[in-house]
């Protein structure tokens, strides 16, 4: 496979993945504004705060807008095109990608992603918006669920699907761990006890936004506390939004794409994905929290970073270094 | 005429869908059957249809202005054009033979230059060429095949003939509307094509493939070939990628190759991989920046010597641009005689050339009557057509004949033949013209019929897309002529 058309598959794979993580966040911090009724000035803030300051361009939100309100950074996390991180910027470069291997990828699923940037871009998406944005979000999200799907029924599973797969479970295992983080950035109001109801309340709204609310209670007895969360979305070995998944699925793509057995590592991207995955797969949860569950979010994300550059080096621009 | 064509006027033109007396030509008549019941309500709706699904499938082509590329479709007519059998096999014919000249004369003038010295076209005309390549005077081909893929361009005048306008040997373009035309036809009128014997076009990219494999070097029986596009950001990106898909090969851009000890490879996350034969889109002056334009960052520095050592094939061949220049292709009918000792099947355009001084004072006398096209433009630029031009443009045009006699040709306007098309919610008639597209194998395949593109503002005699053109499907029928 040529090595532009691997890179443009992978990120076209993170485009996509993080188009989803936006409109999930968006649709639950809704939902959880909505649970709390008497909302201020400041509780507003509170809220749409922490979408920001993990969405990493608060700067740019500042420049554009003059104060926090869930409209203003709803708009900028959505529609805003000088957003390089908002849904259509993410599904503007996810297109701009897929034309690029429009041979490599079945028609159905280039229609499906065209069919998307199209629609962002018409009144008719504007309306739905402005109509109910909770559906406007949920039905952002089937339609970027319904490319996955088209992806894996019509789509060769070779090295391109590999370079898709490797793509989404990195960037979605980047998606969890920003959203765990949210709950660090959102302090809880004064008189508020850790466990008691806007806690909770909180990391509901946490799982909710990992689509992990209905698999979390199954196996908790309807007990939500921030360690059972935290171990469910970092730990659990089957829930396909976990870190300790996405990562296993991560190594298995790059296994895949290079042919080496999983106990073993050929290039630097497998080594360090291996690092990750026995961390994730022998860490306990207690351990986490002593070391700081931000801290613990912070050097997952930083060894992802390193996992993509290493992949882009060894498959795509190995021969402009050499 | 009656519903759907009532209002219909063919006007002082030959109309393909009706003779002059208003009646249906024979190999329309199924078609008017059929179209006659349509309500103009649910023919507008078909129309959105297809457009819908040419917009999904980003069959688009880009047009730039400012820093911002807008996407658009190129406008498609639902009345496809119809062309009966016994007409299809002397364009056929007609073209086979043309393009065996042609490649015989680039053969010719890049070796012996025979039809020089023969005193059939004057040395000066070939010396002055903008695409001639004198560093490939004695270089040898697979086959000797020169135009792999050919596109030329067919008009019918007042009198329903059938003349050649222009032939396009370096990259010609629209093939991919021709497959998609039909592609969308079918879905909007599937029970049309039950009751014509309609010729299919499908097989396409198979024969191109075929006609690219065999273009190979040193006659490797299992090449590697590749599509090399400028890019996703080119307006015929869409084609590039198509056909790529379309004979399951890769589409590269420059980067992804480089040349290494006279061989081309691409960057695979592999390794290299070498490359034996390129359907290049890419005009030969971006080509290859260490021997053409230095500013080309499209090409691939040193590809022209891998090609010179027969390390590698492009197709269409480099320096074929001497044989679409407008000039040359006055001395066509002269090739095809001097080649192949045959009278040429489909005539040219009159055509006046103003390097010859008798021609030039004609032209210059006459240039408000002319069609004036520069030798070396095509998609409609360079292109004055004096009864539509203001006084300034025919004013710029002598200037420019004056200054380089070589650079032009003129031609008398040709009233382009019309076939009725659907405008804003009624049945009007546009010019239009065909590009069939030939290719040049081990054997020469024509694909059934070919793009019929439309101008299709009122009165407009400029098909190109890049000029406003649409285009229709194409339909040759089968053997039988008549529809079933």
């Amino acid at each position: 496979m040529l090595s532009r058309v691997a890179d443009a598959c992978f990120w076209l794979s993170r485009y996509i993945e993080r188009a989803e993580a936006n409109a999930r966040v968006l649709d639950v911090n809704i939902q959880l504004m909505l649970d709390f009724e008497d909302q201020n000035e400041s509780t507003v803030q509170q809220y749409w705060l922490p979408i920001l300051a993990t969405l990493e361009d608060q700067e740019l939100f500042n420049d554009l807008h003059d104060g926090i309100s869930g409209d203003a950074v709803m708009e900028f996390v959505t529609f805003e095109k000088s957003n390089h991180h908002s849904i259509i910027s993410c599904v503007t470069s996810a297109r701009e990608n897929a034309r690029m291997v429009r041979e490599q990828i079945s028609s159905e699923m280039w229609e499906q992603i065209n069919r998307l940037y199209l629609y962002l871009l018409s009144n008719a998406a504007r309306a739905a918006f402005i109509e109910s944005p909770i559906d406007f979000y949920r039905s952002l999200v089937d339609s970027l669920h319904s490319f996955q799907g088209i992806t894996d029924a019509t789509m060769t599973h070779g090295e391109g699907w590999q370079f898709l797969q490797a793509g989404k479970f990195l960037e979605r295992a980047d998606s969890t761990s920003r959203v765990l983080d949210i709950k660090y950035h959102i302090l809880l109001p004064t008189g508020e006890q850790i466990g008691g109801t806007v806690d909770i309340t909180q990391w509901m709204a946490v799982l909710r936004s990992c689509s992990a609310m209905e698999a979390f209670l199954k196996i908790s007895h309807g007990q939500v506390t921030s360690w059972g969360v935290a171990a469910f979305l970092i730990l659990h070995d089957n829930f396909p939004r976990s870190l300790r998944f996405c990562a296993d699925k991560l190594d298995l793509a790059l296994h895949s794409i290079s042919g080496c057995e999983r106990a073993h590592f050929s290039n630097e991207a497998e080594r360090l994905s291996g690092l990750l995955r026995s961390n994730l797969d022998f860490t306990t949860i207690e351990t986490i929290f002593a070391t700081g569950l931000h801290q613990y979010l912070d050097q997952t994300q930083l060894r992802l970073i390193e996992i993509s550059d290493a992949l882009v080096k060894t498959y795509c621009t190995w021969l402009d270094q050499a | 005429m009656q519903g759907f064509f009532k209002k219909y006027e063919t006007g002082p033109f030959f109309d393909e869908m009706f003779s002059p007396d208003g009646s249906v030509r024979p190999h329309y008549s199924q078609l008017l059957d059929r179209f006659d019941g349509m309500d103009p309500m649910e023919f507008d709706r078909k129309r959105a249809l297809a457009e819908r699904s040419y917009l999904n499938q980003g069959i688009t082509f880009t047009v730039y202005s400012g820093d911002e590329g807008t996407e658009r479709i190129m406008p498609f007519d639902l009345i496809p054009r119809i062309i009966p059998a016994d007409e299809w096999a002397v364009i056929e014919k007609g073209l086979i033979q043309r393009l065996s000249a042609l490649n015989l004369f680039l053969h010719d003038i890049y070796h012996d230059q025979r039809i020089v010295k023969e005193g059939i076209i004057p040395e000066e005309i070939i010396r002055s060429a903008k695409h001639f390549r004198p560093e490939l005077v004695g270089f040898d081909l697979p086959h000797n095949i020169y135009i792999h893929v050919c596109g030329t361009d067919l008009i019918r005048g007042a009198d329903g003939r059938y003349m050649v306008l222009e032939d396009n040997g370096r990259c010609p373009s629209g093939v991919s509307y021709l497959l998609e035309n039909r592609q969308a036809m079918k879905r909007v009128f599937p029970r049309l094509f039950n009751r014509h014997a309609v010729r299919p076009v499908g097989r396409y990219p198979q024969e191109l493939l075929a006609t690219l494999r065999y273009a190979a070097p040193n006659g490797n029986p299992d090449p590697t070939v590749v599509v090399l596009t400028p890019g996703v950001y080119n307006s015929a990106y869409f084609e590039h990628s198509f056909l790529a898909r379309a004979m399951g090969i890769e589409i590269v851009v420059g980067p992804d190759l480089v040349v290494n000890d006279s061989r081309v490879f691409m960057k695979t996350t592999k390794g290299l991989k070498q490359v034996d034969v390129i359907y290049r889109r890419i005009d030969d002056d971006f080509l290859d920046p260490t021997v053409f334009r230095k500013d080309s960052v499209l090409g691939v520095p040193g590809i022209v010597e891998a090609y010179r050592a027969g390390n590698v094939a492009l197709a269409n061949a480099l320096g074929t641009g001497v044989a679409d220049d407008k000039v040359t292709y006055y001395f066509v009918p002269a090739m095809i005689k001097f080649y192949l000792g045959e009278e040429p099947v489909l005539p040219n355009v009159e055509t006046y050339l103003s390097a010859v001084e008798s021609d030039r004072k004609f032209i210059l006398d006459h240039l408000p009557e002319l069609v004036v096209k520069a030798a070396n433009e095509s998609g409609g630029y360079g292109m004055m057509i004096g009864p539509h031009a203001s006084k300034e443009e025919v004013a710029k045009f002598r200037a420019a004949i004056i200054a380089d006699p070589r650079g032009y040709i003129a031609q008398p306007v040709i009233q382009l033949s019309r076939s009725p098309c659907f405008i804003d919610g009624k049945v009007e008639g546009r010019h239009i013209d065909l590009r069939p597209y030939i290719l040049s194998g081990e054997k020469t395949t024509i694909i059934p019929g070919g793009l019929t593109r439309v101008a299709m503002r009122n009165g407009s005699l400029v098909v190109n897309s890049s000029q406003g053109g649409g285009s229709k499907d194409t339909w040759v029928l089968d053997e039988g002529g008549q529809p079933c």
